[in-house]
């Protein structure tokens, strides 16, 4: 890899000087080239990204049953009145963002613990590296039909360890809670290796010399780990928040399946752990009603497009502040 | 130093690959539907099917393609009735990826009957009108469009009864004798009443029966009209037999004489053989589920008698052929074979499923089954079909069902208060049928 691409490094001076000289055809494959090399995204994107958002948005604003796809009657923003005046929807607005939080945050302060730890000189460093990385690689069905054994109320393994110390059983489906837990367990196991690693990989390029001079400063490993570590990975944190939080807003698998997918798109018998994700699919693929379904998709994109502004916007804010309380120390010494 | 640590990353990243990628090909390995003619003349006929039908398991796609060397039988099966469905009108709105033959549950066939006739054939113009009369008159009245178009022919029909664990019955002092039970169930109060008796002096950890959803269920399988009426209006929410089927579920519940159970959840299948409850009202085609769940050891523990009422109907379905199949003959002259009299006879023995061709009910009169202590069950289901309701069946039945059920789960399992659940429920059906 790096021997292919480094030799044009070298060479690209004598081929600009060279360039008046091509010929036509050279003019053109220079010109135009680039825009066929970065054409399959584009195409792609267009065909699979941006043309079913559009087709999206415009059959939200229609009333469209699966049983008869081809009748359309213009809605024009019913569809999201109707959302708004739909309790259930606002039961499945909660939780997602109570199940995102559970699911979300201790995860990605056990990565950053974890991706501590690795950081140090080990034995077999690489074996714990890659296992961290195997609940990434499972599927998420396997995964979560597994985990529903283990949450099972009467004959789980969960329940079982639990009844060992003296606690009751707890019904891990039915209670509100305790399924949101249920579900968030699944959701850290899976993915709080993912952003470990990138943790990782984020700690590794801060330079050692920070360190040294910190310890000379006279800095404990808490302070180096508060000034240099965490300050050193705020591009990466910020990378792995706005990615969790959009899986998070996104959240399906698991509560479809969490109850080996008797009670399915529902979320539960009092959908209590339906989230967005799950209201879509009941609304789309149980109820068939298609044109409401597309106005939840948009109204989540909507949600996720506020919340990823708010987080950069959060945190542009914060290194502002840094900036300038930096430059005011400077000042005052 | 450098070089080896990257060449250890470079394996590690490569395995790494190797995991996703394989991940990745088994979760995508579908395969693809569709039927076709491959070289050697031979046609592939696609099945589609939920849950158990049973054909494969008895033997009969084998013994078809025997009998029609050209015919090769491929069938695709969807666990839950619900998945099945909901791939069913998605592959019906993408007018692709539908089998030959297609399935469809009872509490879906109006739906097919009032808004998909145009997606299915007339099996009439295939020659069904020589074999209708063979079936019960309702079975195929309901699968008929106002103009007379038939569009699926009748598999299995689900007469009710009650399965019970004789062992557990004997062990909390209550008669094991299939009559004397009858007796004492012969109305649903009944059945609950001998359920509080039971579970006085019950074994620990079982319950009478599975959950309060089963026992609504099959009650208001016995009602003719449930929640719509006969001219398409619902009454779910008036209907006083609907209310009375939910008021003794409740009370059931209340009682603390269920296992608290959801019905075809992993719990549920652990219990049939744990003994967590001891009788349910089962349909005929549940037999052959409980033989599935409880296996060799509930041989000889099982039982069968004529449940509450001795009559009512949950579930059974139909063989339809979508308009998009390109065999249309040859799949026709299948689910002929497949809905005739031997071949429903043979799926009862074996799999449980009750024939709904009156020749093959006549057939069955006498079988006993031997995993159920030698019950009559011929005789049994047989008689529960013969006083069975005419059902009005509802564009949303599915729908109103799901709801009704969950709401009960959310007092039997949760403690929800009644009127709050019920209104749960109501909420809910308003949600899933708003248009």
């Amino acid at each position: 890899m790096t021997q292919t691409a480094t030799p044009p490094r070298f060479t690209v001076g004598p081929q600009r000087r060279g360039a008046g000289h091509v010929r036509r055809r050279g003019r053109w494959d220079v010109k135009y080239s680039p825009y066929a090399f970065v054409a399959p995204f584009f195409v792609l994107f267009a065909a699979f990204g941006l043309f079913p958002l559009i087709y999206t948005a415009y059959i939200s604003l229609y009333r469209v049953e699966l049983t008869d796809p081809g009748q359309r009657v213009w809605a024009g923003l019913g569809n999201y009145a109707g959302l708004l005046h739909d309790p259930f929807f606002w039961n499945a607005l909660r939780n997602t963002f109570t199940i995102g939080a559970i699911s979300t945050i201790p995860q990605l302060l056990m990565a950053l613990g974890l991706a501590h730890l690795l950081n140090y000189r080990l034995r077999g460093r690489t074996f714990f590296r890659v296992a961290m990385m195997m609940p990434y690689a499972t599927s998420v069905a396997a995964a979560t039909l597994v985990f529903a054994q283990l949450f099972g109320r009467d004959y789980g393994l969960i329940n079982w360890a639990l009844g060992l110390v003296g606690v009751h059983r707890i019904d891990w489906q039915n209670g509100t809670w305790a399924s949101q837990v249920g579900i968030s367990t699944i959701v850290t196991w899976r993915w709080t290796g993912y952003n470990a690693l990138i943790y990782l990989a984020g700690m590794q390029s801060i330079p050692a010399e920070l360190y040294e001079s910190a310890a000379i400063d006279g800095a404990s490993r808490w302070q180096q780990f508060r000034h240099v570590t965490i300050r050193g990975l705020r591009p990466t944190i910020i990378f792995t928040v706005i990615v969790s939080t959009i899986g998070a807003t996104q959240l399906f698998g698991e509560p479809l399946l969490y109850e080996g997918g008797t009670r399915g798109p529902s979320g539960g018998v009092s959908h209590q752990y339906q989230t967005l994700g799950l209201y879509l699919y009941d609304q789309g693929w149980s109820f068939f009603h298609l044109g409401r379904a597309a106005a939840v998709a948009w109204v989540m994109f909507l949600i996720i497009v506020v919340l990823v502004t708010l987080n950069t916007g959060i945190a542009r804010l914060r290194s502002c502040d840094e900036r300038a309380l930096g430059r005011k120390g400077r000042a005052l010494r | 130093m450098r070089t080896a640590r990257t060449r250890r990353t470079g394996i590690v990243a490569l395995g790494c690959t190797v995991l996703t990628a394989t991940a990745l090909l088994s979760g995508c390995g579908s395969s693809s539907g569709g039927s076709s003619a491959n070289g050697g003349g031979k046609i592939t006929l696609t099945i589609d099917l939920f849950g158990t039908f049973g054909y494969k398991e008895a033997g009969l796609y084998a013994e078809y393609e025997k009998l029609h060397p050209n015919i090769v039988i491929k069938e695709t099966d969807t666990e839950n009735e619900a998945d099945y469905w909901q791939a069913l009108q998605t592959h019906l709105a993408a007018d692709s990826g539908l089998g030959d033959i297609q399935g469809v549950e009872v509490g879906r066939i109006a739906t097919v009957v009032r808004q998909e006739a145009s997606d299915f054939t007339d099996l009439n113009t295939l020659g069904a009108s020589s074999v209708t009369r063979n079936f019960l008159p309702w079975k195929i009245k309901v699968a008929t469009t106002p103009s007379g178009a038939v569009l699926g022919l009748g598999t299995d029909i689900g007469p009710e009864a009650i399965c019970y664990r004789s062992d557990l019955l004997k062990q909390a002092g209550l008669p094991t004798d299939r009559a004397a039970l009858a007796q004492k169930w012969s109305t649903w109060t009944g059945y609950v009443g001998l359920g509080k008796q039971y579970q006085a002096h019950a074994p620990a950890h079982s319950a009478w029966t599975d959950s309060a959803t089963g026992l609504f269920t099959a009650m208001t399988g016995q009602q003719a009209v449930r929640y719509y009426d006969q001219s398409g209006k619902p009454v779910y929410g008036s209907n006083p037999l609907v209310k009375s089927a939910w008021d003794t579920s409740v009370e059931a519940a209340r009682a603390g004489i269920t296992a608290k159970l959801t019905q075809w959840s992993p719990q549920w299948n652990q219990a049939f053989s744990t003994g967590a409850f001891a009788t349910l009202p089962c349909p005929a085609w549940m037999t052959g589920y409980i033989k599935g769940q409880a296996g060799a050891a509930g041989k000889g523990r099982w039982d069968i008698a004529p449940g509450p009422g001795a009559t009512g109907n949950w579930g059974g379905s139909y063989l339809a052929i979508p308009k998009t199949s390109p065999h249309q003959k040859q799949a026709y002259d299948l689910i002929a074979w497949l809905t005739a009299k031997d071949q429903q006879v043979t799926l009862f023995e074996k799999e449980g499923n009750f024939p709904s061709n009156t020749q093959a009910i006549g057939a069955v009169q006498n079988y006993t089954d031997p995993y159920f202590n030698n019950a009559p069950v011929g005789q049994i289901f047989g008689d529960s079909a013969k006083n069975m309701p005419v059902q009005v069946l509802g564009v949303h039945d599915g729908d109103v069902n799901t709801a009704l059920t969950n709401a009960l789960s959310e007092v039997e399992q949760k403690g929800v208060s009644p009127q709050q659940a019920w209104q749960n429920a109501m909420n809910n059906i308003a949600n899933a049928v708003a248009q």
